[in-house]
């Protein structure tokens, strides 16, 4: 079994799919982390899916689909960060730009003939075709995102914590939110480079949610959430390689699994707690 | 000396509304001065001008001779209500580091001068053994004292707490009162004290001020809870009733106002 992995571990796509999903497994345990504790998931997942607008329209008019992924969700991601509070909570405005944003991708994939295929990979991701070029500009946008993370991370904490109290201490929120959406928008798009938009959710929200829900402190939340992330991810991708059942499904069963056993065990803790 | 806090002919219209028109009041440095009124007569307004999150549509309001905003790190702001923690596990403790140096650009590193700034005002509200907690499971009179260790952060000169008795049994309240009136002697801190029942406070105040209808009455006790003096600020009858030491606000007609009594009934 093992020379069976080192020999799957000697194919180029095996490893640019192995680089490319760390990458965007560190970036969402990251940004994912913040998104849980800004209670934003469902703006995070309806970026994703703008996303897939913008994919389809780049397919349309000839561009990569990760820069057309990448302009929209940006473009995006201000507009939610400035429009504030109010509509980054309605579930019915975010509903409705997310659904909204699937119809213009359906028009957009049948303007172009016979992209059924395009259609698959940017929805359920395409994790064994990711090419060196696309690695480059992956670890070029990662470390762009969490550069900026870095620098206004710790404004972002306090202000997603306490909101009213980071306010009166002469914190801009509209600033805060705007920054950290353009964060998010280039993170959902590289999950969805790995596991599709329709599955964003997984890499950014998941490891992130389940780490909060584990950790009483800040830096032990993001290194679980990082460490959960990668190692997913890797099993993921190797399960993928042995069992020839697609790593999106691995992934996100893993995650499923590793929640509720964390859920159960919260619940039995408190139990005893109480008793 | 200059004084804590100076409103001058302060009005507040919010989208049409008027909340508070041509309110003065001048607060002496260590001061207690309980802030009262119905729902909805401005108290929530009145903090945001303090603390510099709401600019007033005329008038002016400084803060130790200063802007609100220029003023903001000697203010200690403890808001009304708090939640949304409780799907994380994140400890009451990394609650207030977060807020220690949350202005500061960078990473979220807490220094070893913050973890001692973060121990001592824990260890003033009596906060400390419960603060490594997820803040998700502490009760509500545990939750209160670990936000007003957060305001005490950096040992502000004035403090603005709204509400924090909301939702506590006398207790909690007695608790967080004794707390509050401890640094305010201490450290001769000003203290600005929101709340719906003045009862409470009937010890620690030094001075009360009455916000309705616009308007706001400033004073003793005795001068501003009288029935001429509130009835002159509602505009309309109002009797103030006393009995063994404890004060109630009565609109004329029989209904009791908002301010007190709605507590009062849970007692």
């Amino acid at each position: 079994m093992i020379s069976t992995l080192a020999n799957y571990l000697s194919y180029e796509f095996v490893q640019h799919a192995l680089i490319a999903g760390t990458l965007s497994a560190i970036l969402g345990a990251i940004v994912g982390y913040f998104v849980i504790i800004r209670n934003s998931g469902f703006a995070a997942h309806a970026l994703a899916h703008i996303g897939f607008a913008g994919a389809a329209g780049a397919a349309l008019v000839g561009l990569s689909p990760l820069a057309g992924m990448l302009i929209l969700t940006a473009g995006s991601g201000v507009l939610m960060g400035q429009a504030g509070d109010k509509v980054n909570r309605s579930d019915l405005a975010i509903g409705m730009v997310l659904s909204m944003s699937l119809g213009l991708g359906v028009l957009f994939l049948s303007l172009h003939a016979g992209f059924a295929g395009q259609a698959k990979s940017i929805l359920f991701g395409e994790i064994f075709g990711v090419s060196g070029e696309q690695i480059v500009i992956m670890t070029a946008l990662s470390v762009v995102s969490l550069g900026g993370l870095a620098i206004f991370s710790r404004r972002l904490l306090f202000a997603s914590l306490q909101p009213r109290l980071a306010e009166a201490r002469g914190i801009s929120l509209s600033e805060m939110s705007t920054g950290f959406m353009l964060v998010v928008a280039i993170s959902v798009t590289l999950a969805s480079q790995i596991v599709g938009v329709l599955l964003v959710f997984t890499l950014v929200v998941a490891p992130a949610g389940i780490a909060v829900r584990l950790f009483r402190t800040f830096w032990k939340g993001i290194a679980a959430s990082v460490g959960l992330g990668v190692i997913v991810v890797w099993i993921g991708i190797l399960l993928d390689c042995m069992t020839g059942y697609p790593a999106t499904f691995w992934i996100t069963a893993l995650f499923f699994v590793i929640y509720i056993l964390v859920e159960g065990w919260i619940r039995f803790v408190t139990k005893q707690d109480r008793s | 000396m200059t004084p804590a806090l100076q409103i001058h002919d302060l009005s507040v219209t919010l989208g049409g509304n008027t909340i508070l028109s041509g309110v003065n009041a001048e607060i002496g440095t260590g001061e207690f001065v309980g802030i009262f009124g119905p729902n909805g007569a401005g108290k929530t307004t009145l903090v945001r001008c303090i603390i510099g999150t709401l600019v007033p549509s005329r008038g002016s309001i400084e803060v130790l001779g200063l802007s609100p905003r220029q003023a903001a790190r000697q203010i200690g702001y403890m808001p009304q209500g708090h939640g949304g923690f409780d799907a994380t596990a994140l400890s009451a403790r990394a609650l207030i580091e977060a807020a220690c140096d949350g202005n500061a650009w960078g990473i979220p590193w807490t220094s070893e001068a913050a973890r001692q700034e973060v121990d001592r005002v824990l260890e003033v509200t009596e906060a400390a053994h419960y603060a490594h907690r997820p803040f998700s499971v502490l009760s509500g009179g545990e939750r209160q004292r670990v936000m007003l260790a957060q305001a005490l952060l950096g040992s502000p000169r004035i403090l603005v707490l709204d509400e924090p008795l909301a939702s506590l049994d006398p207790k909690n309240q007695g608790l967080l009162i004794e707390c509050v009136a401890r640094v305010q002697k201490s450290t001769h801190t000003t203290v600005l004290f929101v709340a719906h029942d003045m009862n409470p406070l009937m010890n620690v105040m030094d001075r009360v001020m009455y916000l309705a209808g616009g308007g706001a009455a400033l004073g003793k006790l005795d001068e501003v809870i009288t029935s001429e003096s509130l009835t002159k600020l509602y505009g309309t009858d109002i009797e103030v009733v006393r009995t063994q030491n404890r004060v109630f606000v009565v609109s004329a007609e029989g209904g009791v106002t908002e301010s007190e009594c709605a507590h009062h009934d849970h007692d």
